[in-house]
């Protein structure tokens, strides 16, 4: 191996990287606020990047109507629970959220779904299409169960993913899909030249991360979001919807991984399960910051990218191994830095 | 009297019209393909394919029963089962993949039930023993394809060979007759590389690849995933040849490459290419009838070479009917499959999609030279090169 080399790899491991980075957090964020260990997370980054291939292609994608779908889910849930409870209040703005904005949106899809679209026109309403999904699957599948333990959030976690990767084989078949590089070319950085491509997702990730950073500690929403996470009956009693809460929180998990699929559609193939390998690898991450903070997530993210792609030059027939087993040392030691008393809230 | 005798009339021509059905007792076909799954792109063309196969052979009504296994070799075995105890199926057909095929022989063996597997591994039939005795398959034997790319390799006078492939038994197989074949060649192996169908990067593989700087490089994937190395190659300027092989044989790959495909080289089934071949060629009008009927259905331009696997079986079943038939068996019971059994053994000279069957009692996968072609990507389509 020589510099040339070394330097290419580490390119495709900062790009892998943060592109786990921005899934990682997002299992983080969803672990903190509402305790469900997101799995389905990877469908949000195949979503993304097989809508905009879709759209790219001229195609009306499949996830508008699962969107219309959805929204008729949470209306459903919501004519009962008004029924029940007489509080008829909620009832406008779903009607607004979940069905007028699905129609709005399936409507504009089906205007703008011609090979002339421009790509960042796609790409916002790959946007517009996915991230809504967040919100909504908290409410069909995770808010009645907002109370429910750990274990039985995991189950249903796994219960969601299959589900939505099969729904994913239905709408984009089972062979994969690319979409044209956002940005063509090559920028000379001195020692290396890197593809204007990587450095946009390096790029994206890291203003999303900003971006971040800024809502948790400036917004009230992010505050509100940071209370829950550090203890959901404190933030009730201070008047916090937890409802509220795992609803943003979802949203915020479902923009991530449209934005992860958007900025990897260009670079590798992506088919309707490639999406759970991906999460799989920010979950390492996600571990690696003990599933509580952000910046050990992040870091452990960008280093499950580089350690895959060195491997992938030295061993490629145990890359996944080697990724994989990453996460018994970490648990060795969160475990015994834990002790072993660690219960449930 | 008059009544008795209209009554015997009536006995008898009763019993004649019996008659018939109790002769024709239908024949069942058992289908388990991989319609979902990792191996949901051979098994839904697979799955569409089975509805244009004759629904009568020889005046025998036939009845398909297709069954999806979800590339999963437990469902398999399980679907076979099913299809044999409670459909009595008298041949089972599947599966897609290899593993769930390699399982299935077992079942086969143990009730009696002759299966055709649409799946690639020589493993399959090979050797014809008492458990394979009841197995046949219709794609081609990677041996064939990879002594097809040696060929190929040696007229362009290849010297070193890289290899990067799946890390799984398609990419083993493939590594291991590619190294048997090149090596009996002359031509020596400078790399092997592994990576998963699902990986989104092959950067790490490709550079060290490079680095030995082969004349060639092959890459045995199947389907799209097997365009991430080419254009990793293309992107890291590789100028060696490219060679695949026959599992990318399908539109989605060509869609999904683009133009970094272009100039590379595969061996591949005639039906690839039906359209190309010379009339003299003795596969080009059963490959083009496999075409027509299934593009007038699924559209122009829809056909893939798995579907063709699985339109083969459907010959063979075909081909070996009548004669088991004659044995005197009734379809449902064990006579008849050990007959059906020895007529598919006895398949001569019999052209279909992929090729032309001679099947005997130790080659249950019965194809030759006739059932591979060399092709070249050209301008995103494939293009059929005798001279290769």
């Amino acid at each position: 191996m020589d510099s040339s080399i070394a330097l290419i790899l580490l390119q495709d491991g900062l790009v892998n990287g943060a592109i786990y980075a921005l899934l990682g957090m997002a299992l983080v964020l969803v672990f903190a606020v509402t305790r469900v260990i997101f799995i389905p997370q990877g469908e949000f980054v195949t979503f993304g990047a097989l809508t905009l291939a879709m759209l790219v292609d001229g195609k009306v994608p499949g996830t508008v109507y699962l969107l219309l779908l959805l929204g008729g889910l949470v209306l459903l849930q919501e004519l009962i629970r008004a029924l029940r409870s007489g509080q008829w209040t909620a009832l406008p703005r779903t009607l607004l959220a979940c069905v007028l904005l699905p129609a709005v949106l399936f409507w504009l899809t089906r205007r703008l779904a011609s090979p002339d679209t421009s790509l960042w026109m796609d790409m916002l309403l790959t946007l517009l299409l996915i991230v809504p999904m967040g919100g909504m699957i908290h409410r069909v599948v995770y808010r009645p169960l907002a109370e429910a333990s750990v274990l039985v959030l995991l189950i249903t976690s796994v219960a969601v993913h299959f589900v939505l990767v099969g729904l994913g084989l239905v709408f984009f078949g089972a062979e994969g899909w690319r979409t044209p590089a956002f940005i063509d070319g090559q920028i000379d950085l001195g020692l290396t030249s890197w593809s204007a491509q990587s450095l946009f997702v390096i790029g994206t990730a890291v203003v999303l991360i900003g971006a971040l950073w800024l809502f948790f500690g400036k917004t009230l929403y992010g505050r509100a979001l940071r209370a829950t996470a550090v203890n959901r009956r404190g933030a009730r009693l201070v008047g916090i919807s937890t409802d509220m809460s795992g609803g943003l929180t979802f949203t915020l998990a479902a923009l991530l991984g449209a934005v992860s699929g958007i900025l990897i559609a260009p670079l590798t193939t992506i088919y309707y399960d490639t999406g759970f390998l991906i999460g799989l690898k920010g979950f390492v991450g996600a571990i690696i910051g003990a599933l509580a903070s952000y910046p050990a997530a992040a870091a452990g993210a960008i280093f499950v990218g580089l350690l895959e792609a060195f491997s992938s030059f030295w061993a490629s027939a145990y890359k996944e191994v080697i990724v994989f087993t990453l996460i018994i040392p970490v648990l060795l030691w969160l475990s015994l830095r834990a002790g072993p008393a660690h219960d449930e809230e | 009297m008059i009544r008795i005798k209209y009554v015997r009339q009536a006995t008898l021509a009763a019993l004649f019209a019996a008659l018939p059905w109790a002769a024709q007792a239908q024949v069942k076909v058992g289908v388990t393909v991989s319609s979902t799954g990792p191996a949901a792109s051979l098994g839904i063309p697979e799955r569409n394919t089975v509805d244009l196969l004759p629904k009568e052979v020889a005046g025998q009504k036939i009845e398909w029963i297709v069954l999806d296994d979800a590339t999963d070799l437990t469902q398999a075995v399980k679907n076979m089962r099913k299809l044999v105890s409670e459909d009595k199926a008298d041949v089972v057909i599947g599966s897609s993949a290899t593993p769930g095929s390699i399982a299935m022989v077992d079942v086969a063996a143990e009730t009696g039930t002759p299966m055709i597997s649409v799946a690639a591994s020589v493993k399959i039939v090979d050797p014809v023993d008492d458990k394979r005795k009841w197995a046949f398959k219709t794609p081609q034997n990677d041996a064939l394809m990879a002594g097809a790319l040696v060929d190929a390799m040696v007229k362009a006078k290849v010297k070193t060979l890289g290899f990067i492939g799946f890390a799984d038994a398609y990419g083993e197989s493939w590594l291991d007759e590619t190294k048997k074949a090149a090596e009996a060649k002359g031509i020596k192996l400078v790399g092997a590389e592994k990576y998963g169908r699902t990986d989104t990067s092959v950067t790490g593989q490709v550079l060290k690849l490079t680095s030995a700087r082969p004349d060639a490089i092959l890459i045995a994937g199947s389907g799209t995933p097997a365009a991430l190395p080419q254009k990793e190659l293309r992107a890291r300027n590789y100028g060696g040849i490219i060679y695949q092989t026959h599992g990318v044989a399908n539109g989605d790959f060509l869609r999904v490459c683009g133009k970094d495909c272009d100039g590379m080289i595969l061996p591949a089934g005639p039906l690839l290419v039906a359209a190309q071949l010379p009339d003299d060629n003795q596969v080009k009008k059963s490959a083009l009838a496999y075409i027509d009927a299934y593009e007038k259905v699924h559209g122009a331009g829809s056909v893939s070479t798995f579907g063709g696997h699985m339109w083969d079986a459907g010959q063979l079943v075909v081909a070996a009917l009548p004669v088991a038939l004659k044995s005197g068996a009734q379809p449902g019971t064990p006579a008849f499959r050990k007959a059906l059994r020895d007529a598919l053994e006895n398949v001569k000279e019999l052209a279909v999609s992929q090729g032309v069957f001679n099947m005997s009692p130790t080659d249950h996968a019965g194809f030759d030279q006739r059932a591979r072609v060399m092709v070249k990507v050209q301008g995103g389509k494939w293009v059929y090169q005798p001279g290769l």
